[in-house]
């Protein structure tokens, strides 16, 4: 704020603001004129345009799946073990589709997380700037491409694949979905996995250097634990984004929803239940419709869940460097 | 023993707070003549093996991407030619086409930009530049983050009881804009809010010393300087939606549409919704003509993707040469 100093003498009435006023003016005319904060409250209101969408998600699922709890009682509903919506004695059992889910989910872990986690090891520790170079991009170009893509994978290449390999392997199965699933989420798993590599201090890895470990020996033990948490977030959002995986297990796992753990079964998951539903011309307010939004919610709840998760692990292992 | 407190202490400062107490694998126990053995010949061939099998898993995913487009190249090729492209679907192999479907593409692709890409950088102007530390702010990151993770089908649900019912705009183009626009949104805020958080404060602080008003300084400073950046997380973003599925399928897009639409409101079909239709045919020809239409949905992706690339990384130089 500037003050006045050698000024010529000026009439009194005005001197006695001269301090104060021009700033104050700047301040209302300029900095919360009008427009600045009609600028500022529009910006505002996209900014809040992303919690009214997910009170929107939750408020329609909620909603929608009232009617459908009061004619499938919550008892039936988790205790029963068969969904047969489709026929004339119908059952509402969600471990059916929730067993397909993970088994679905479990064969994609297993790919998924040892392959990205060593692709996020070797990208970060033991690849030359020109293979990372290459790498990267080819992993980005992997997650870029649509699952209905992969649902094409699998259903026409990896699941003739493993006809040849598992006799008696039916054309719909949850092997070929689960491993397809499991490919797409590589890239994740990778990407994520090596951002919390990358963020391990240099000094840790140089300190097992001097003390005389192995490239192998400083990775294994000293690089990858101290990555840990960051690892694990990584895991978790992969696993929640296979369990949200539609197009995949649509296309290739099957639409016959059952309670087992055998790999090679035709199988159903939450997701693809949504779409068999809706792709179909099942009338509104049939019980089978509204039966969408209950599978819609349980779906988006493990997902939250898991997500909310991952994050206050991501929060905790930024805190730690 | 040699160097045993410091392994133990460093090992200690590894693991950080849970204090596993972490015992050195390296074995240094004396051999028959008293002198250490520190097994570096072997510990190095370990290391070596264990190289080995973190390349073979890397390399499996780039193997994993050059089969697949191998696969759909082979199969799709024979059915991919002028007529393929200006053919509408039909129940006969021999004269369905993607000309609807590619149209169906194009159009949604740019109402969904026209959508989310300024509610999507307005969001993020209002984050990194307006608001304050606090609750209010917590709430609205943790929210995006999540709503990035929430399954592309349970959008989809929203879609279909948001637009097609609530406001009764039925299977229509712009309801399967707004969709898949609140599905890229998240994307397009975090990747806007990267690139507003790489411009140094000192263009801003610069400009405010000139006497600009917050908005001038956003305008014609900040937003400029990032755009980039921004247009390089909006390919990304649109590029994800222009593959989406499933959300188009629960808003009811798997239709039989022999026709171009002309407005917002027409009904129409989308190229992955219609490889979808074809993939799930028993008949063999189909699975062709679904190989042909991902030819083409891929060929968009990829240029997509590799405009957004290069220009990723022609901006990342000539700012290191600046």
């Amino acid at each position: 704020m500037s003050t006045p100093t050698s000024s010529p003498p000026a009439p009194a009435d005005d001197d006695t603001t001269a301090a104060e006023r021009p700033a104050q003016d700047l301040r209302q005319q300029v900095y919360d004129s009008p427009k600045e904060k009609f600028i500022e409250y529009v910006l505002g209101a996209c900014a809040l345009l992303s919690v009214l969408t997910t009170l929107g998600i939750a408020a329609v699922l909620v909603i929608e799946s009232i009617p459908f709890f009061q004619t499938v009682a919550l008892t039936e509903f988790f205790g029963d073990t068969q969904w047969t919506p489709q026929f004339s004695e119908k059952h509402f059992g969600i471990w059916a589709l929730l067993a397909g889910t993970l088994l679905v989910t479990v064969i994609s872990a297993v790919v998924a997380l040892p392959v990205g986690l060593a692709s996020a090891i070797f990208i970060s520790e033991y690849a030359s700037k020109w293979v990372r170079k290459v790498l990267k991009p080819s992993l980005e170009l992997l997650a870029g491409v649509p699952t209905v893509v992969y649902g094409y994978f699998a259903l026409t290449f990896v699941t003739p694949l493993l006809q040849a390999i598992v006799p008696g392997l039916g054309v719909y199965n949850a092997l070929s979905a689960g491993i397809v699933v499991g490919i797409m989420i590589i890239p994740m798993v990778a990407s994520l996995s090596e951002d919390a590599l990358q963020a391990v201090p240099d000094s840790l890895s140089q300190a097992a250097y001097a003390l005389g470990a192995t490239k192998y020996e400083t990775v294994v033990r000293v690089n990858v634990p101290a990555a840990f948490s960051g690892i694990m977030a990584s895991f978790i959002l992969a696993v929640s984004r296979a369990i949200g995986e539609t197009m995949i297990v649509t296309l290739a796992a099957g639409a016959t929803p059952k309670a087992t753990l055998d790999p090679t079964e035709s199988i159903q998951t939450m997701t693809a239940f949504i779409v068999q539903v809706s792709k179909g011309d099942t009338p509104q307010g049939t019980i089978v419709y509204q039966s969408i939004f209950a599978v819609g919610l349980v779906l988006f709840l493990i997902t939250l869940a898991l997500n909310i998760f991952a994050n206050r692990i991501t929060l905790h292992y930024q805190e730690e460097y | 023993m040699f160097g045993e407190d410091v392994v133990r202490t460093y090992a200690l400062a590894t693991t950080r707070s849970n204090a596993r107490t972490v015992t050195p694998r390296i074995s240094m126990e004396p051999s028959a003549n008293g002198s250490f053995q520190t097994h570096r010949s072997r510990r190095k061939r370990i290391g070596i093996l264990l190289a080995g099998v973190l390349f073979l898993a890397t390399i499996f995913g780039v193997v994993v991407l050059v089969t697949l487009l191998v696969d759909v190249v082979a199969s799709g090729m024979p059915w991919l030619d002028g007529r393929f492209l200006d053919s509408f679907p039909s129940r006969n192999p021999g004269e369905a086409g993607i000309k609807s479907a590619l149209f169906g593409s194009l159009w949604l692709m740019g109402l969904t930009a026209l959508i989310s890409v300024p509610l999507g950088v307005a969001s993020a102007v209002y984050l990194e530049e307006y608001a304050k530390d606090g609750w209010f702010l917590r709430l609205i990151q943790i929210n995006i983050a999540n709503l990035a993770g929430v399954p592309s089908v349970v959008y989809g649900i929203l879609g279909l009881a948001l637009f097609v019912r609530f406001a009764a705009l039925g299977q229509s183009l712009l309801a399967g804009a707004l969709t898949l626009s609140l599905l890229i949104l998240p994307i397009i805020i975090i990747s806007t809010q990267e690139a507003l958080r790489s411009i140094p404060s000192g263009i801003r602080e610069n400009a405010y010393a000139l006497g600009a008003t917050r908005w001038q300084v956003i305008w014609s400073h900040v937003l400029p300087m990032a755009a980039p950046g921004i247009f390089t997380g909006v390919i990304l973003a649109l590029s994800r939606a222009i593959g989406e599925t499933a959300p188009l399928i629960l808003i009811g897009a798997l239709t039989f549409v022999p026709f171009l639409p002309r407005g917002a409101l027409d009904q129409f079909t989308a190229l992955p919704i219609q490889i979808f239709n074809w993939t799930a045919r028993p008949q063999s020809e189909f699975e062709g003509l679904a190989a042909a239409a991902i030819v083409v949905l891929m060929i968009l992706l990829f240029t997509m993707n590799l405009t957004a690339i290069l220009l990723r990384n022609y901006f990342e130089e000539r700012r290191a040469g600046s």
